[in-house]
C-alpha cells in the first residue's frame, strides 16, 4: 500500500517537471514576447530592452529555465504584475474561498446524486428511473454559466431569497482569523457571519455542483443496476438477510467503486466550474483571479496557480485511487 | 466541461475469429441494410440498425439536423446581417425592447440594438463551426498521438502518455485557456485551444482501445499472413479500435460547444463585443440580467439543445455499438 503511495507520488514529479517545462515555454511564446505581457503593448522598444536586460530575458533559454526552476524550488513564484503582491499570497488568501464553495458543491453532488441514482435503479423502468435520467441529461447540457445565471436571476433577483454576490456582506462586519469564512465565524460564535457566509455559497454552489451531480447520478444508476442483480445479491436474499444490510453491505459498497472514480474526475471540472461560477457570482476565490489573469494576462499568475491547481488535482486523484483500495480489496492484492 | 464519463466497454470486435474486419468505410450512414435482420452483417451496419429503432437517437439526430440546417441557412433565413445594428436608436440604457414589443423584432433587440433572433441564429453557425473544427483537431491530434503510442508501444508509448498526462493534470478549460492566451483572442485561438485540450482523451482511448484487440486472433492470423505491422495496424487494428474515439468525438462535439461558449464568456473571444457568438451574448446579457432576462436565456437555450442533441447521438451510438447491448 505504502509503496504503491510512493510510486504515484514519485510519478509526479515527472508530470510537474514536464508542465513547468511547458508553462516556461508558454510565457516565452506570449504574443510579443515576456517583456511586452509585462509592459503592454505600447511600450517603447528602450523599456524593452531594459526590461529584457533586468530579467534576464536575453539569456540562453537553458538558462533562464534554470533560474526560473530554482526560484520555483525554493517557493518563489514571482509577483503578481496586477497587484505587485507575490503569487504564493495571492494564492493561499483566496484558495479558502474556492475550497469552501467546491465542498460545498461536492457535498451537495455526492448528497443528492447517490440517493437519486439509487433511487432510479431501484425504480429502473418507470417515472422515477425516467425522471431522474432526464434531469442528469439537463445537468450535463446546460452550461455551468448558463445555469449560474439562471439561478442568479431567480433566486437573487426575482425571488430575492439569496445575495446576488460576493462572500459576505460586508455590513455584518465579522472577525476573520483565517480566509475561511465559515470556519472563522464558528470560531468567534459569530453565527449571523456563518449564515450569510453560507447563504452567499448556496447559489453559486449549487451551480458549481450540478454537472458532478448529473455524472454522480448517472454512474450511480448504472453501477447500481449491475449490481442489484448479481448472484451474491441473490443468494443473500436467498439466505434471509435483511433488505438494509443487503442494500448497505452488498449493493452499495460493490456499486460505489466507479461512483468513487467518477467523483475523483470531477475535482477537474470543479475547478474549471470554479472560474466560470465566481466569475458571475463575483465570489472572489481563486477562479475568478484566475479569469482577471486571464484577462490581463497577469503571467506569473496564470503559471502559479497552474501549478498549484495541477499539483492539488494530482494529489486528489491520488487520494481516490487510494481510497479505492481501501474500499475494494480486489485492488490492494493486484 | 462535461468531461463525459469514458465507455467502459470498448467497441465490438468482430464476434469470433476468422471474421472480416469490418470496412472502414461503413460508417454510420453508410450503407447499411434495411431489413431487421442482425446477422452477417458489419459491426457499423449493425449499429446504424439499431440507431435507427432508438427514439433517443432519433431526437438527438432530429436536434443537430435542424440546428445544422440554421446554421447553413444562416444568410437566408436570418432578417438582419450577422454584425447589423437596426435597432440602435431604439436602445437606451434603461429599457431594451422584448420579444413583440418592436415591430420587425419577433424576440426584440439586444443592449446593443442588433436583432435578437438574427444574432442567434447567426450565432448558430459560428458555434457549430467552433464546435466541429476543434472537434475534428482534437480527433486528429489524439489520434496521431494515439496510433503511435498503441502500434509502437514501447518507449514510444511512455513517451506519448507521459507527454498525455501533463496536459491531463491540468484541468481541460485551463488549458483550453492558456492556449487561447498564447494564440491571442479570437475565433481561430479558442478553436485550437479547446481542440488541443481534447487531445489526450482521444488519445488515451485509441490507445487503450488498440491495446484491448491488440492480442485477438484476428491480429494473430493477419500477423500470420506476413503482413507487415503497418498494414496490420492500419487496416485492422485501427478500423477494429475506433468505436469508443467516434463515440467520443461525438460527446466532445457537445462539450465543445459548450467550451467554446464559456472561453469566449471569460472574454476571448476577440473581435466586436455585439459580434453574433451564443457565449458571448451571454457574457454581455450578464449587466442587464434584471431588466432583459431572454438575452441571457435565448442564447443559453440554444447552446444547451445543441450540445442535447449531439449527447443524446453519442449516448446512443455508445450503446449501439455496445457488445453487451447487442446480444439483446
Amino acid at each position: 500500500m505504502l509503496r504503491t503511495i510512493g510510486r504515484r507520488l514519485a510519478l509526479l514529479v515527472p508530470t510537474l517537471f514536464g508542465l513547468s517545462i511547458l508553462l516556461f515555454l508558454w510565457v516565452r511564446s506570449l504574443p510579443g514576447g515576456p517583456a511586452t505581457a509585462l509592459l503592454g503593448d505600447k511600450a517603447t522598444p528602450e523599456a524593452v530592452a531594459r526590461i529584457n536586460e533586468l530579467y534576464g530575458f536575453n539569456e540562453p533559454l537553458i538558462a533562464q529555465y534554470g533560474t526560473y526552476m530554482g526560484k520555483l524550488l525554493t517557493g518563489d513564484f514571482g509577483v503578481s504584475l496586477r497587484s505587485g503582491r507575490p503569487v504564493l499570497d495571492e494564492f493561499a488568501t483566496r484558495f479558502p474561498a474556492t475550497l469552501e464553495l467546491t465542498a460545498f458543491a461536492l457535498v451537495f453532488a455526492v448528497g443528492v446524486g447517490i440517493p437519486l441514482g439509487y433511487w432510479a435503479a431501484r425504480h429502473v423502468g418507470r417515472w422515477q428511473d425516467q425522471l431522474s435520467v432526464f434531469l442528469s441529461l439537463g445537468g450535463i447540457v446546460v452550461p455551468v454559466f448558463f445555469l449560474a445565471f439562471i439561478l442568479k436571476w431567480v433566486f437573487a433577483i426575482k425571488l430575492g431569497w439569496l445575495p446576488t454576490d460576493g462572500r459576505q456582506n460586508p455590513r455584518i462586519n465579522a472577525t476573520h482569523y483565517t480566509d475561511f469564512y465559515l470556519l472563522d465565524g464558528i470560531m468567534t460564535q459569530e453565527w449571523d457571519a456563518v449564515w450569510d457566509a453560507f447563504l452567499h455559497l448556496v447559489l453559486p454552489g449549487l451551480a458549481l455542483g450540478t454537472i458532478p451531480l448529473a455524472i454522480i447520478v448517472r454512474i450511480t444508476r448504472a453501477s447500481v443496476l449491475e449490481v442489484m442483480n448479481a448472484d451474491y445479491v441473490r443468494t443473500a436474499r436467498a439466505k434471509g438477510i435483511g433488505a438494509d444490510l443487503i442494500r448497505n453491505r452488498f449493493i452499495l459498497r460493490n456499486a460505489m467503486l466507479p461512483v468513487t472514480t467518477t467523483i475523483g474526475l470531477q475535482l477537474g471540472l470543479l475547478i474549471s466550474g470554479a472560474v466560470l461560477t465566481e466569475t458571475v457570482f463575483a465570489f472572489n476565490g481563486i477562479g475568478r483571479f484566475l479569469r482577471d489573469a486571464i484577462f490581463y494576462l497577469d503571467y506569473p499568475v496564470l503559471q502559479g496557480f497552474i501549478i498549484f491547481i495541477a499539483l492539488i488535482y494530482s494529489l486528489i486523484n491520488l487520494l481516490v485511487d487510494v481510497s479505492y483500495s481501501l474500499i475494494d480489496p480486489r485492488v490492494r492484492v493486484q | 466541461m462535461t468531461q463525459s464519463i469514458p465507455p467502459t466497454s470498448g467497441v465490438a470486435g468482430p464476434t469470433g475469429a476468422g471474421t472480416p474486419a469490418p470496412d472502414p468505410g461503413g460508417l454510420p450512414g453508410g450503407d447499411g441494410p434495411e431489413q431487421g435482420a442482425v446477422r452477417g452483417m458489419s459491426v457499423w451496419g449493425e449499429a446504424f440498425v439499431r440507431l435507427r429503432r432508438n427514439p433517443a437517437a432519433i431526437v438527438g439526430a432530429s436536434i443537430v439536423t435542424l440546428f445544422l440546417l440554421v446554421a447553413v441557412l444562416a444568410p437566408v433565413i436570418a432578417p438582419y446581417g450577422a454584425l447589423a445594428l437596426p435597432g440602435r436608436t431604439e436602445v437606451t440604457p434603461t429599457t431594451i425592447p422584448g420579444p413583440g414589443e418592436l415591430e420587425g423584432h419577433p424576440l426584440g433587440l439586444d443592449r446593443f440594438g442588433g436583432d435578437l433572433l438574427s444574432k442567434l441564429i447567426w450565432g448558430a453557425q459560428s458555434s457549430l463551426m467552433i464546435g466541429v473544427v476543434s472537434t475534428g483537431l482534437g480527433l486528429v491530434g489524439g489520434m496521431v498521438l494515439g496510433l503511435l503510442a498503441g502500434g509502437f508501444g514501447g518507449w514510444v508509448d511512455s513517451l506519448i502518455m507521459r507527454f498525455v498526462d501533463i496536459l491531463l493534470s491540468v484541468p481541460n478549460l485551463l488549458l483550453a485557456v492558456s492556449i487561447a492566451a498564447v494564440l491571442g483572442q479570437g475565433e481561430h485561438a479558442i478553436m485550437v485551444a479547446i481542440g488541443v485540450s481534447a487531445v489526450p482523451i482521444f488519445a488515451r482511448l485509441l490507445r487503450s482501445s488498440m491495446l484491448s484487440q491488440k492480442g485477438a486472433d484476428y491480429v494473430l492470423a493477419a500477423q500470420t499472413l506476413g503482413l507487415s505491422r503497418t498494414t496490420v495496424t492500419m487496416s485492422h487494428l485501427l478500423p477494429n479500435s475506433i468505436g469508443p474515439v467516434i463515440v467520443q468525438a461525438t460527446l466532445t462535439l457537445a462539450t465543445a460547444v459548450i467550451d467554446a461558449a464559456a472561453l469566449s464568456f471569460l472574454g476571448l473571444g476577440g473581435g466586436v463585443p455585439y459580434e453574433a457568438e451564443w457565449g458571448r451574448m451571454l457574457t454581455y446579457a450578464q449587466a442587464e440580467l434584471g431588466i432583459a432576462p431572454q438575452l441571457a436565456f435565448l442564447p443559453g437555450l440554444c447552446i444547451a439543445i445543441t450540445a442535447l442533441g449531439f449527447t443524446l447521438l453519442g449516448e446512443s451510438l455508445r450503446e449501439a455499438l455496445d457488445p453487451k447491448s447487442r446480444q439483446r
